[in-house]
Parts: structure tokens; C-alpha cells; sequence
């Protein structure tokens, strides 16, 4: 019984992790339609934020890395994305690359290559053990924000009056501009909650691997990105149940694999991610769109 | 209250709208009738702030609305109820309605007009805290007639509202602009329905192929039987030069 709770305990450390970052890429798609793999670069820039910031209290390290993130987020649809605004999914694709490679090329730059290691906070690196099962205190608190993140957008998205626009225009940009809903607020907005998302991501990431270099995150969108097109890309339920059920699948495969084929776990999973785009194209959450004449 | 002087509309390398001119007075109830592809649409959409004239000018309330995106004509007093009505199908009845009063901040007054919406609509009471998605072709008409209210526009902007639905429910939809009509609302009807749209308006004008051919009141355009033979379509100048 005992690795069973063990294994679900990590299962549902790794499905809120990947939630975590397909909730950032779906926010931004879901209001522009863009692919944004420069998600990874507010992780990156929250990870050296974190860097920076080592010695100061936890808390005033999580406000400026939040800061920093979500400035950076909103600067970056200012700077690189609003020029592209509207343009064909291909060319934002490209410019969200380049948007990427010229963060990742500043940090190098700015950082250097080699790994900037920094602790987020010493009581993270404990357990807590209940007889054979242990759980990282780093679990419970990425399993708990996540969760809080998770309720607060979803309260903020059917609450307050600006949620409303942003699922709005979200479901028809253009019929939501003429009821008087302002492109640049709800654009803006949408970074501005992706930066929030990125922040929480980076804060665990570093947390676990204890060092950022200049390609930190990549890897972490990638999954994200991933996991949003298996729960259906165009829904914020559908990337949040889509990063559950990835994680879940991915630590599984981990736990119960024979060691000789564990190296390709990634491989089966993102097999079985084929098949099932292949059998069920729009993703595990279909869009609840009822459409009756 | 609107004046559109040699309107011009292009897409890409087809010209929709050919030097267009339409004017519609305070309370006034206009109608542009003609058949598919005559630039009525694209004329609202200009209006509207959807599209941007190649050439052209647009003014409401002595002020030019050209270059204004659609969030800005509707800060501005001009509503649009789009062609295929574009509900939010994944949201509600109320969040629907709460959307059409985004551009304003008195509270009290939104609920007030909100009701008022209920009462000239009963069915989306009824419907209220449902999907909107699931309402039926008439009722998101309403639906969309009620959304563009809340702004309280100065002028309504009501593109091909009878389009898709069953012959009561285009009773309906005419009785409702022609109670509109009554309560002073200034409105731009387009319709194919040129029959029930020129009877209805104080005044019409006849499009065909991004030109207004003919303009004036029911009778001065000879009544519903010579519009309909129009549309059957003697005329020589079938396509643009």
C-alpha cells in the first residue's frame, strides 16, 4: 500500500508542475492565439530573479520575482508581439523563437553560460516521512500553490468584471471589441497572469534543481506546451486537466517501468500523446460550445 | 446624426463599396436593402469600426468615426448587432448581458436597463443563468438585440437580424425594431428581406454591387412588388468597370 500512496504523491507533484506551465502558455493562446514558447523566458528571468535576490527574505524574493516576471511578460508583448498582433500563427510562432533566443542569448551575455546555483529556502530540500512514504516538503508546497493559483484565476475569471472580458474575447475577439472591450487591456492582461504563472514555475524549478542557467525552462514549456494541446489548447480547464494528466502519466511510467526501457520514457509518452491526438484531435476537453439553430 | 459621403471599401484587390452615400437623421429608422454581396454589410462594418474605408467619409454627431476601432464607435454611441448575431456561446444569458454594458460604470442603471431588457424579452429571463450556446437562432437574436442595448447606443447598427429564422420568429424580430423604432431609437437596418425592411423604414436605399441605385420612402420607391422585381434584376450595369 505504502508505494502506492508514495508513487501518487509524486504523480501529483509533476501533473500540478506541468498544469502549472500549460496554464501559462494556454492563457496567452487562448486571448491571441499565439503559441507562446517565450513563456520559457519569464521562467528563465524568475529563476535569476530568484538568483539575485538569494539572501533576502523569502517572501520579499517571491514579490520581486512576481514583479519581475510579470513586468517582463507585459514588456515583452509590448516590445516584440504587438507589432506581429494579428498576423498569421506561423510568423507568431517564429517571433515568440526569436523572442526566446535573444533572452536566453541576453542572459548568457549578462550571466554567463554556466549555472547560477542559489537555494529558494532550506526547509524545501526536507520531508516529511510517515513510515516508507516520504513527502517532500517541495511536493506539498508546489501541490498547495499550485492550487491556489489554480482557484484564484478561475475566481478571478468568473468574478471580476475584467475575467469576463478576457473569456470573452477569448471565445470572439472581434465580437468582444465591439461591446467595448479594449484589445491592449485584455492582451496586456493575459501576459501579466502568464507572468504570475511563470514566477510560480520558476520558484519550484529552481527549488528543485538548485542552479539556473540561460535555457532554464525550455524544457518546462515544452511540456507545458504538451500538455495544453493534450487538454485542448483553446481551454483553460482543458491545459490545467492536460498538465494533471501528463505529469501523472509521465511520473507513473517512471515509477512502474522496467529499468532498461525508463530511458525512453519520454519517447512512450509522447507516443501515447500521437495516438491520442490521433484519435481525439481537439483534445482531452472538448470546447462546450453547444450550437443549436 | 450619421452622414456617409463617398464610402469606398476594399479587400485586397475587390471593391466592395463604391462611393457610397447614406445619411440617417435622429430617430429615424433607414434601411439598405439589395441583394448578396451589394456592400450592405461591409457598409455597417465601416461604420462600426470593423473595417477601415479606402476612401470616404464617416461622420456621427459632427465627428469622424473613420479610423476609430471598434471599441471606440461604441464608446461613441453606435452600436452593431452582427450579421449571424455572435453570441458568447460558452458564456451565459447574464454574462452576455453584462458584456454589452462594458463601456459603462453606472451600476445601478446597467441593473435597471438590464431589467427592462428581461421584461421586453421574457424568454432570456427564463434563461437567464444558462449557456447561451443552447438558446435557439430566434432567442440569440433577441439575445444580441438585448446585448447592444445595454450600451444604450445613440445609434443601432442592426445587420441582416431576420437572416437563418423561421418565418414567426422574423415577425418577432421586425416587431421588436419596430418597437425601437417607436421609442425614438435611431437605427441602420440591413436586410435581404427588402420587402419587410422598406415597409418598415422611413427611408431605404437600394444597393447592388457597392452602389446605392435608388433611395427614398416606400412609396417613392413604388412599393414591396417593384423593389421585388428589381432584385429580379433588368438593369445594364451588373458589374463594376
Amino acid at each position: 500500500m505504502s508505494p502506492l500512496i508514495q508513487y501518487s504523491i509524486d504523480a501529483l507533484n509533476l501533473g500540478c508542475l506541468y498544469a502549472l506551465y500549460a496554464l501559462g502558455v494556454a492563457m496567452v493562446f487562448g486571448i491571441l492565439r499565439l503559441v507562446n514558447f517565450a513563456h520559457s523566458s519569464l521562467i528563465m528571468i524568475g529563476g535569476y530573479a530568484l538568483v539575485l535576490t538569494a539572501g533576502l527574505p523569502l517572501a520579499l524574493r517571491v514579490v520581486i520575482t512576481v514583479v519581475a516576471c510579470v513586468a517582463a511578460a507585459v514588456l515583452l508583448e509590448l516590445v516584440a508581439f504587438r507589432a506581429v498582433r494579428g498576423a498569421n500563427p506561423a510568423t507568431l510562432l517564429v517571433t515568440s523563437f526569436a523572442v526566446t533566443i535573444a533572452m536566453s542569448s541576453l542572459a548568457e551575455a549578462v550571466f554567463g553560460a554556466l549555472p547560477a546555483a542559489a537555494d529558494v529556502h532550506p526547509a524545501l530540500r526536507e520531508s516529511y516521512s510517515f513510515g516508507t512514504v516520504y513527502v517532500p516538503k517541495l511536493n506539498i508546497a508546489t501541490v498547495v500553490v499550485t492550487a491556489l493559483l489554480v482557484g484564484g484565476l478561475s475566481l478571478f475569471l468568473t468574478r471580476t468584471t475584467l475575467g469576463l472580458q478576457m473569456r470573452a474575447a477569448a471565445a470572439d475577439f472581434t465580437t468582444a471589441r465591439l461591446m467595448g472591450v479594449r484589445t491592449d487591456r485584455v492582451i496586456s492582461m493575459a501576459f501579466a497572469v502568464s507572468g504570475v504563472l511563470a514566477a510560480a514555475a520558476a520558484l519550484f524549478l529552481l527549488a528543485a534543481s538548485g542552479s539556473v542557467t540561460p535555457g532554464f525552462g525550455v524544457d518546462a514549456v515544452l511540456f507545458g506546451l504538451i500538455a495544453a494541446v493534450v487538454g485542448g489548447l483553446s481551454s483553460l480547464r482543458g491545459a490545467a486537466i492536460g498538465g494533471l494528466v501528463l505529469g501523472v502519466s509521465g511520473q507513473l511510467l517512471q515509477s512502474f517501468l522496467p529499468v532498461e526501457v525508463k530511458p525512453f520514457r519520454d519517447a512512450i509518452l509522447f507516443a501515447a500523446v500521437a495516438a491520442l491526438l490521433v484519435l481525439r484531435p481537439q483534445g482531452l476537453v472538448a470546447k462546450a460550445e453547444g450550437v443549436r439553430i | 446624426m450619421l452622414q456617409i459621403a463617398d464610402l469606398t471599401i476594399r479587400y485586397g484587390g475587390i471593391t466592395a463599396v463604391h462611393g457610397l452615400s447614406v445619411s440617417v437623421d435622429e430617430g429615424e429608422l433607414v434601411a439598405l436593402v439589395g441583394p448578396n454581396g451589394a456592400g450592405k454589410s461591409s457598409t455597417l462594418a465601416a461604420v462600426s469600426g470593423l473595417v477601415t474605408p479606402a476612401a470616404g467619409r464617416i461622420v456621427f454627431d459632427g465627428e469622424s468615426l473613420v479610423g476609430l476601432p471598434p471599441e471606440e464607435t461604441v464608446r461613441r454611441g453606435v452600436a452593431l448587432v452582427p450579421e449571424g448575431r455572435n453570441i458568447f456561446g460558452s458564456l451565459t444569458v447574464a454574462e452576455n448581458l453584462a458584456l454589452g454594458a462594458t463601456i459603462r460604470r453606472d451600476r445601478r442603471a446597467v441593473a435597471h436597463d438590464v431589467e427592462r431588457e428581461l421584461d421586453r424579452f421574457p424568454i432570456l429571463r427564463e434563461r437567464y443563468g444558462q449557456q447561451a450556446g443552447y438558446l435557439s437562432g430566434g432567442e440569440q437574436q433577441q439575445l444580441a438585440i438585448a446585448r447592444a442595448l445595454l450600451s444604450r447606443p445613440r445609434l443601432l447598427l442592426l445587420d441582416e437580424p431576420s437572416l437563418g429564422l423561421a418565418p414567426l420568429l422574423v415577425d418577432a424580430v421586425f416587431d421588436t425594431i419596430a418597437e425601437l423604432r417607436r421609442g425614438g431609437m435611431t437605427t441602420l437596418l440591413v436586410e435581404q428581406n427588402a420587402t419587410r425592411a422598406v415597409a418598415l423604414a422611413d427611408r431605404s436605399y437600394v444597393l447592388r454591387t457597392g452602389r446605392a441605385v435608388r433611395s427614398g420612402t416606400a412609396e417613392e420607391l413604388g412599393g414591396a412588388a417593384a423593389l421585388a422585381s428589381e432584385y429580379l434584376g433588368e438593369t445594364t450595369e451588373e458589374l463594376p468597370a
